[in-house]
Parts: C-alpha cells; sequence; structure tokens
C-alpha cells in the first residue's frame, strides 16, 4: 500500500516537472509551476524558507521521501532501474554496499565551497533536479516538439488551430553535451545498480541522508520474523539493506518501500521509531561486506564556442521578373563585450550564483531568446540574444518559472521599465547607408521609442535617416537588432549590463 | 481555325456538400430524372466539352473563346536543391490540354510572369498542339527596363530583344494578341512616352503588325487614366485591335487606389468599337471567397454554383468583351470556370444589382485589394508581400480581425489570426520585417501603398500579441 502511494505520486510529480520542460505555451506552468518550486536546491538559494522548513520537516518525519517521490532525477532513475528489472532474472540484482563517506561529504564539501565562491556551473553540474531539467529540454522536449510539429502538420491540413509549429534548434552545443553524457552515465548507473548516483554524487542526497538518519518513520526489520534469506537487499535499489545484518542505512534508504513486500515473511515495515519493540534502534556503523563497488566516474565536458549557422549568400539582382522570394541570409550572433540577461535577473552576479542551470527558462522562453551560456564561467545558464526573435514587452514567461531565484518574478509592467542592456548602432551595417533606402525599422520596433532617426549629415535634411539611440531610455528588449534588415550581422544590437536598473 | 473536338473524357472527383458545388444549368440537354446519385453518377455531372461560348474578332473574324487562360499563375514546385522554384511543366501540360480540349483557345502569358519562366512553359505546352488551334497572347514589358539611365537607343534594343525573345520562348513565329503592356504604371503617360514613343518603339511594333508577325495589336491598362485616354485618342492612328482592362464588379464602378473605374474604360471603348479583354475579372481571387455572410447570399440565388462564377458571369455579360482571363492553377478551377462559360448565362438585371450590394458591404471591410499578382515581388528585404494580404483578407472574411478584445470570439480569432500568420508566411518573411523602402510601390497595379498596409497589418499584429486590442 506505502509503495502504491509512493509510485503513484512519484509518477505524477514526474509527469509534472517534465511537462513543465516539454510545455512550450506556458499554460502548464499556472498549475504545475509549483513542483519546480519546491525541488531542494532551487528552494535553498531562493532562499524559501517555507519549502526548506518543510522538506526538512519531511525527510525527519519519514526519511527521504523527497529523494522518491518529488526528485525528478530520482525518479527517473527508479524508470531505468524498473525497466532493467523486466529482464530476465534481473527482479532482484541488487546487494548491499557499504556507504562511501569520503565520496558523498567530499563532493558536499567543494559544492558548498564553489556555491560560497559564487562559481555556477560547478553548482549547476551536480544539482539534481537541474540535471533532470536539462536531460529533459535537451533531448526529451525536442522530441515532445517534433511529435507537437508532427500533429500541426495535420492540424493545418485539417484547418485547424489546435497546434502550430514550433521551431527545433540547438540552443547550445556543451549543455547538449553535457545532458547526453550525465543522462548516459546517470542511465547506466541506475540500469545496473539503481540510485547509485543518489547515495554518492548527489548533494541533495548527501544532506537529506544526513536528515534521514532520525527520521520517526523508518523501514525496520523485525528480527523476530526474518529468517536472514537477505531477498530484501537484493531488491534494494539504494544498496543500504543489509538484510543478513538485520541493519538499514538510513542516510540512503530513499523510502521507495519495495522490500516491504519484497520480504515474504512480513519482517518489514515503515514504523515509527518509538514504536520499536526488539531492542534499541542501533545505526549502522559501516560494516564490511564483499559488495560490488559501484562506478564513480569522472567527467570531463566539452565546450564549443561556436554556433554552426549555415548561410545561404543572397542573390543581389535587379528585380526584372515578377514572383518569388529573396533570399534571406541567418543572423549572426554579434560580439557582445557583457552577456545578456532577462529582465528580473537583476544581475549578471545574481544569475551566477542562484541558477542551477535546470533550462526551465529556456524551455519556456517562447521568442527564442533565452539559451544556455557557452561561457566556462556561467556554463548552461541562460543568456539572451537576439538573432531569432526579442524580449517581447508581453512576455514575463522566465521570471515565472525560475524556482531558484536567479530570474525574478516581474510583471508586464516592470519590465518595461528594467533596462537589460543597451543598443548601439553598427554605421557599417546601416541600410539606409549601404543601400540607399529609406529604413526605420528599429526605430519603429522600439517599444520604449528610444530611437530616432535623424539626417546622416546634421546640414542635409534630406540625407538618409539614420538611427540615433537615447540610451538612458533603451531596456536592451532587442527589438532593434531582431527586426534589423542588415544580415548576418544587425546594424544595431544590443549590449548587455552587469546590473539591471529601473529606468 | 479548328476546335479540338476530340475529346479526353475523364472521370471527375465527387465534389459532394463542397461549397464549390457548381451549374446544373450548364449541363444543358441532361435529362435530371437520369441524374440521381443512387445510379452512381456523379451529382455534378461531366464538364462539358462542346458549350463553350465564343466571341467574334471584328478585324479577323475568329471565334475566341470567352474564358481565357491567363499565364500568369502557372503551378509551381521547388528547385531540387531547395533554392527557389520553377514551373511545374507536367502541371501546365495537363491543365492546357485539358483546357484545349475543353473549348479554350485563348492563352495571355508576358515576359515577366511567374518569375520570368510562363513564356518558355506555355510555349512547352502549346507547342504539342497545332498551332492553328489557339491564339497566343504576350506583352511588351519593357516597364522593367525605364528608370535604368537607358539612352532611347538602349531601350529600344531591349525591348526589341525581349520581343524576338518571346517569339522563342514561345516558339512561335507570330504572335496573335500583342500588348503595350500596364500602360499607365510608372509616372503615367511621361513613363508611356518613355516606353513606346521617344525611342519609336511603337513604329516599330506596328510594322511587325503590317508585316503579320503581331495580328492583334493592343495594350494593357492600368493606373494613370491619361495615358490611357491617349493611346484612345489616337486610335485612328493606330487601330488598336483590343485592349485589356481590369474589369470586375468590384472595379466596375469602385476601383481602388489609382485604377479607374471599368464602367468608363468599357465605355470608352466599346464607343470605338474595339474589342475588350478582361483581367482580373475575380480580383485575383478576392471575389472568390466572401464574408460568410455574403457568400451565403449569393448561394440562395444560385446554390449550385460557386462564387467565383458571379464574377466570371459578370466580365462575360458585357457584349463587347472578347473574353475572360482566369489564371487557373488548380484543374478544380478550370474546370469550374469551364462550367461557368460552357454555355455563359449571362447576368440578369437582378443579379447586377445584387452584385452592386454586394460590393456595398464588401467596401465596408478593411481588406487589402491585393490580387496577388506578385508584380511587387521579390522583395528585396525578403518579405512575402502577396502572402501577407493574403492571410489579412482571409482573416477578415472569415470574421478573425476582431476590433476588440471585448469581440465574443476575441479568443478564437486570435489564436487564428496569429497561428495562421505563422503557417502561411515565415516569420521572417512577415509584415514586421518591411523596412519602409518603398522599391515595391511602383510596381503595383492597384496603386497599394505597400509600406502602409505593411505597418498597419504589423501594428494590428503587435495589438494581438500584446492583448492590448
Amino acid at each position: 500500500m506505502l509503495r502504491k502511494i509512493r509510485l503513484t505520486l512519484a509518477v505524477l510529480f514526474f509527469i509534472a516537472v517534465t511537462a513543465l520542460f516539454l510545455d512550450f505555451t506556458g499554460t502548464i506552468h499556472a498549475w504545475l509551476g509549483w513542483t519546480a518550486k519546491i525541488q531542494f536546491l532551487p528552494a535553498l538559494l531562493v532562499l524559501n524558507v517555507g519549502v526548506i522548513v518543510a522538506l526538512v520537516l519531511l525527510t525527519l518525519l519519514f526519511g527521504r521521501i523527497y529523494c522518491s517521490v518529488i526528485c525528478p532525477l530520482g525518479v527517473m532513475q527508479d524508470i531505468v532501474s524498473w525497466i532493467s528489472g523486466k529482464r530476465k532474472k534481473m527482479k532482484y540484482r541488487f546487494s548491499y554496499s557499504p556507504e562511501r563517506k569520503w565520496l558523498r561529504y567530499g563532493v558536499l564539501g567543494v559544492f558548498i565551497g564553489n556555491l560560497i565562491a559564487g562559481i555556477g556551473s560547478f553548482v549547476a553540474v551536480l544539482a539534481p533536479y537541474s540535471t533532470y531539467g536539462r536531460i529533459a529540454s535537451n533531448l526529451f522536449a525536442p522530441l515532445y516538439r517534433w511529435g507537437n510539429n508532427l500533429l500541426a502538420y495535420f492540424a493545418e491540413r485539417a484547418d485547424s488551430y489546435a497546434f502550430y509549429e514550433t521551431e527545433v534548434w540547438m540552443k547550445g552545443l556543451p549543455t547538449f553535451l553535457i545532458a547526453i553524457l550525465t543522462f548516459l552515465i546517470i542511465g547506466v548507473l541506475a540500469w545496473r545498480n539503481g540510485r547509485t548516483y543518489c547515495n554518492t554524487i548527489c548533494l541533495v542526497g548527501t544532506v537529506l541522508g544526513f536528515l534521514s538518519r532520525f527520521s520517526l518513520f523508518r523501514i525496520t526489520i523485525d528480527e523476530s520474523k526474518c529468517n536472514r534469506c537477505g531477498l530484501c537487499a537484493r531488491k534494494c535499489k539504494a544498496a543500504c539493506m543489509d538484510g543478513k545484518g538485520h541493519q538499514v542505512d538510513y542516510s540512503r534508504c530513499v523510502a521507495c518501500m519495495d522490500c516491504i513486500g519484497t520480504c515474504k515473511h512480513g519482517a518489514i515495515g515503515f514504523r515509527l521509531r518509538t514504536k520499536r519493540k526488539k531492542g534499541p534502534m542501533t545505526e549502522y556503523t559501516g560494516q564490511r561486506t564483499g559488495s560490488e563497488q559501484a562506478d564513480n566516474t569522472r567527467r570531463s565536458f566539452l565546450t564549443a564556442t561556436a554556433l554552426v549557422t549555415a548561410t545561404a549568400t543572397l542573390k543581389a539582382q535587379e528585380k526584372k521578373v515578377d514572383g518569388g522570394l529573396a533570399a534571406i541570409v541567418d543572423k549572426k550572433i554579434p560580439g557582445r563585450a557583457t552577456p545578456i540577461v532577462p529582465p528580473g535577473a537583476k544581475s549578471l552576479r545574481n544569475v551566477a550564483t542562484h541558477c542551477t542551470a535546470c533550462q526551465l527558462c529556456v524551455s519556456v522562453c517562447p521568442n527564442d531568446v533565452l539559451r544556455p551560456s557557452t561561457d566556462l564561467k556561467t556554463l548552461m545558464q541562460p543568456e539572451a540574444s537576439y538573432e531569432r526573435g526579442y524580449c517581447r514587452p508581453e512576455c514575463t514567461k522566465c521570471s515565472e518559472v525560475c524556482p531558484a531565484g536567479a530570474i525574478l518574478k516581474i510583471t508586464v509592467a516592470d519590465k518595461s521599465a528594467i533596462q537589460i542592456g543597451h543598443a548601439v548602432w553598427v554605421k557599417e551595417n546601416c541600410v539606409p547607408l549601404t543601400d540607399g533606402v529609406d529604413c526605420g525599422n528599429c526605430a519603429r520596433h522600439c517599444p520604449a521609442g528610444a530611437i530616432q532617426m535623424v539626417p546622416s549629415d546634421p546640414d542635409e535634411d534630406d540625407s538618409p535617416r539614420i538611427p540615433v539611440v537615447n540610451t538612458e531610455r533603451c531596456i536592451g528588449c532587442g527589438a532593434c537588432e531582431n527586426l534589423c534588415p542588415a544580415r548576418p550581422f544587425s546594424a544595431i544590437y544590443v549590449e548587455g549590463h552587469e546590473r539591471h536598473r529601473i529606468i | 481555325m479548328s476546335e479540338q473536338k476530340d475529346i479526353n473524357r475523364r472521370e471527375f472527383l465527387k465534389r459532394l456538400g463542397i461549397g464549390t458545388a457548381a451549374t446544373s444549368t450548364a449541363l444543358a440537354g441532361c435529362d435530371r430524372k437520369n441524374h440521381s446519385m443512387a445510379a452512381g453518377r456523379m451529382a455534378q455531372g461531366e464538364v462539358p466539352t462542346d458549350s463553350m461560348s465564343y466571341r467574334t474578332n471584328p478585324k479577323t473574324g475568329e471565334k475566341v473563346s470567352v474564358l481565357g487562360y491567363g499565364c500568369m499563375r502557372w503551378p509551381m514546385k521547388p528547385v531540387d536543391d531547395g533554392n527557389g522554384e520553377v514551373i511545374d511543366q507536367e502541371a501546365v501540360n495537363e491543365l492546357i490540354d485539358y483546357a484545349l480540349a475543353h473549348g479554350i483557345n485563348y492563352f495571355d502569358t508576358a515576359p515577366p510572369y511567374c518569375q520570368g519562366l510562363s513564356e518558355k512553359a506555355t510555349g512547352i505546352a502549346l507547342k504539342r498542339h497545332p498551332r492553328n488551334s489557339y491564339y497566343i497572347a504576350t506583352k511588351m514589358s519593357n516597364h522593367r527596363l525605364v528608370g535604368q539611365g537607358l539612352s532611347p537607343q538602349e531601350l529600344f534594343d531591349a525591348s526589341v530583344q525581349m520581343y524576338r525573345n518571346s517569339f522563342r520562348d514561345l516558339q512561335t513565329d507570330y504572335i496573335d494578341y500583342y500588348l503595350l503592356h500596364i500602360v499607365g504604371m510608372g509616372e503615367g503617360l511621361p513613363t508611356l512616352m518613355e516606353r513606346f514613343f521617344d525611342n519609336d518603339l511603337l513604329d516599330f511594333l506596328l510594322k511587325e503588325r503590317e508585316a503579320g508577325r503581331i495580328r492583334n495589336l493592343g495594350f494593357s491598362y492600368h493606373g494613370d487614366i491619361r495615358a490611357f485616354d491617349y493611346l484612345l485618342s489616337r486610335h485612328d492612328e493606330f487601330h488598336w485591335d483590343f485592349v485589356q482592362i481590369q474589369m470586375n464588379y468590384m472595379d466596375y464602378r469602385h476601383a481602388s487606389g489609382r485604377n479607374f473605374n471599368a464602367e468608363y474604360l468599357y465605355t470608352e471603348l466599346d464607343r470605338r468599337n474595339i474589342p475588350v479583354v478582361v483581367m482580373e475579372p475575380l480580383l485575383g481571387g478576392r471575389l472568390a471567397g466572401l464574408t460568410d455572410h455574403l457568400n451565403a447570399r449569393l448561394k440562395q440565388f444560385r446554390p449550385e454554383e460557386s462564387i467565383a462564377s458571379w464574377a466570371f458571369r459578370f466580365a462575360g455579360s458585357f457584349p463587347r468583351v472578347l473574353t475572360v482571363l482566369s489564371g487557373m492553377t488548380y484543374m478544380e478551377h478550370l474546370q469550374d470556370n469551364i462550367r461557368t462559360f460552357a454555355p455563359l448565362d449571362p447576368c440578369t438585371d437582378e443579379e447586377f444589382a445584387l452584385l452592386e450590394d454586394t460590393v456595398q458591404t464588401m467596401l465596408k471591410y478593411p481588406s487589402v485589394p491585393c490580387t496577388a499578382c506578385q508584380y511587387c515581388m521579390p522583395c528585396p528585404y525578403g518579405l512575402d508581400i502577396s502572402g501577407i494580404f493574403v492571410h489579412y483578407n482571409k482573416c477578415i472574411n472569415e470574421g478573425n480581425v476582431i476590433s476588440s478584445s471585448q469581440d465574443e470570439n476575441y479568443r478564437k480569432a486570435r489564436r487564428a489570426f496569429l497561428v495562421g500568420y505563422d503557417r502561411s508566411v515565415p516569420r521572417l518573411r512577415q509584415a514586421n520585417h518591411c523596412i519602409g523602402c518603398n522599391q515595391c510601390v511602383h510596381h503595383c497595379p492597384q496603386s497599394i501603398d505597400i509600406p502602409a498596409q505593411m505597418q498597419r497589418i504589423d501594428h494590428f499584429v503587435e495589438q494581438l500579441k500584446k492583448e492590448k486590442l
């Protein structure tokens, strides 16, 4: 029964969190956005005391329920492990192994050090929820979107507006590779040994494991009923059950309840600690058994700095015939001295210290503005660029979804007054000067009215008109950069600001 | 002339219940009793092959089908390497074979049509039939050459080159109907002078007519009425054999932009006994897709006929009209039009009044009077100008252009407009990329202020996106 409840809740949470990363319409966040906000590490970073206290209390009461129900990476491993267990003779494939304290606390120590030092990328790589987020947004979301596009294809032919096509594109190569790599490594570990990752590397697992040692309810073995068959240990994906020694390592037990039903003698139960009758509860002391060693894999990451964009050459020709479409060259990312982070992020530093790189903001950005950074220091954390779209005035999606406080909630009204960067004019690319035609598309689309068109020659009123930017009014949304007709490099682009300002 | 009467009888798709259900009146002599569905017969019956209506060219005595084939909208297909598109020659061959087999004998093309590919494709398809079974119309499209600093002699040479290219591409040694293309465009009368008079090009063409290489000489008109009046004022000298004008139940009394009401144009031509060739009878398809209300009203009168048939019957009802051109891209359009013209059932006075009333309602909608002729394209900044207008007009007809968020179907209409917009026009080719360079404006035969319309639509889209209507 307990197991069924755990399974039901776990599946619901898993679907909910996954849906957050797959949904590009922004509708699901209104209902299920909280499932991301109750994740341990993001809540810690955003100093969400309520959630932290609740999770701590939950763990002190029932053990690591968080790990087996709420954490999507944990549930994902359970799913992999479950499929693996469907193989012949693999149902009881686990065995007890001792705790690797030095590894667990070592990783935790390094992590806390980095957190204090504000090195976001290391935090990002290890955070479990974010790891899952990267896997979901990089590996699952494209499949989901292709599926959606297929439906959109049919919908279009059925004259229905139920589905619309979305663009699937490689948002950041390093993040993509890291997502693949972590998926493979964690997947293989789970396939073979269940929760190895959670009980050796995962820092949330280490912290909650420390707390769950003292949990009120816990798995206990009734020694009077146990015949030391050891079946429970072979069913324990956390490798924390020493059935023969009647011991459970509560720091690693994720309260999955699998063992309860496994015991043919009803010796195992999930009971209140004080109700224990048979002897005082002894904490597991680290007994050595010959168990198979879990792999501890060191990972190395690739970074690539450039995205390859295919460019077609524009056929510059006189119009002699009717019809047809001119080729459009893809825009390229201009070199920016300071990266742009979205409104609500407050400053580069705030993002660097809070963001766990879960990619939720990147997944929901409807304008294809946000993508994971490729810079080593801010690796996988979001940054904005405007080749595909711009930060539209009516959208505050990323600020709504961020669970970690890297992008704080703003309203549409706030957004119109937050300066995240400023536009810079590039004379050599400006169409009125290069093509000799009227333009002003940047000025026409500036939501802040920060761009004016003025004669390029102050003495001649009918000289080609060029844009001038009032950097005090500019909010850095990138409408000008995105809608500039100059290609592949726009004649106006946005430089980011280290700290955002209210104007 | 011989009319193709060996008929390739074809089976047709059932089009039960579809709005374009067409005529039974065209099936003259068809016994209604034998028309039952239970017998497995098709509701519409076959497209008639032997009842096309014809008009006589007073000069040559030849009989021209009242339905003429416009070769400006041939079906296109993407090039294999994905860059650009070419004409789907097989489809063109099929359409032309079918048209000839059903009595159409007038084919109207021009050098710039279909990205410059129309003449060649039309020539290939027609070459497969006896030269005396059809009439070819093409044009002197040297309006593309003016304004480039050519001297009169250079312009003359380039124009003659264009003239000769038409013979080569159409694979013929004479042209039945040759037109001074789009007279009245550009700056109007001055442009006309530059194109045909200052360089004596018209003299050359008149001599070609004498020599028989041009059998009928005429002109097509859009825009500046002075150019039209000027050419007609010298009719005694030039003896125009025909004139092509834009005429439909909208333009008859309510021409948009710089265009002149067709009523005036037709009356002037009729007075001089000049045969009239009608172009844009359907306003580029706009008169085929009306709002639900107007659609239902016309359907009530003639439930089995298409909405498009009204526009064609309107144009064909004028006796001085020699032929009515339709750019039929699809076999279904061709079949529907053949049903309308085989034979033609002219509009009654009551029907004329109904159409005028239809126009009065249409004028209340903010549609863009674009006929999707694509003269404005390619836009150097990549916009799909006609695609944007087509989508906008379609949404107006379907009630998806709303004026306020208080409208009861606001959500649905907003979604239909925005999702449909991304579907019909790639994002990089949408109205917000119009920079207002104005290069397209003087190409538009409907004198639409394209950049202004783009900004209007862009503004509407922005309001929809921001939900600020």
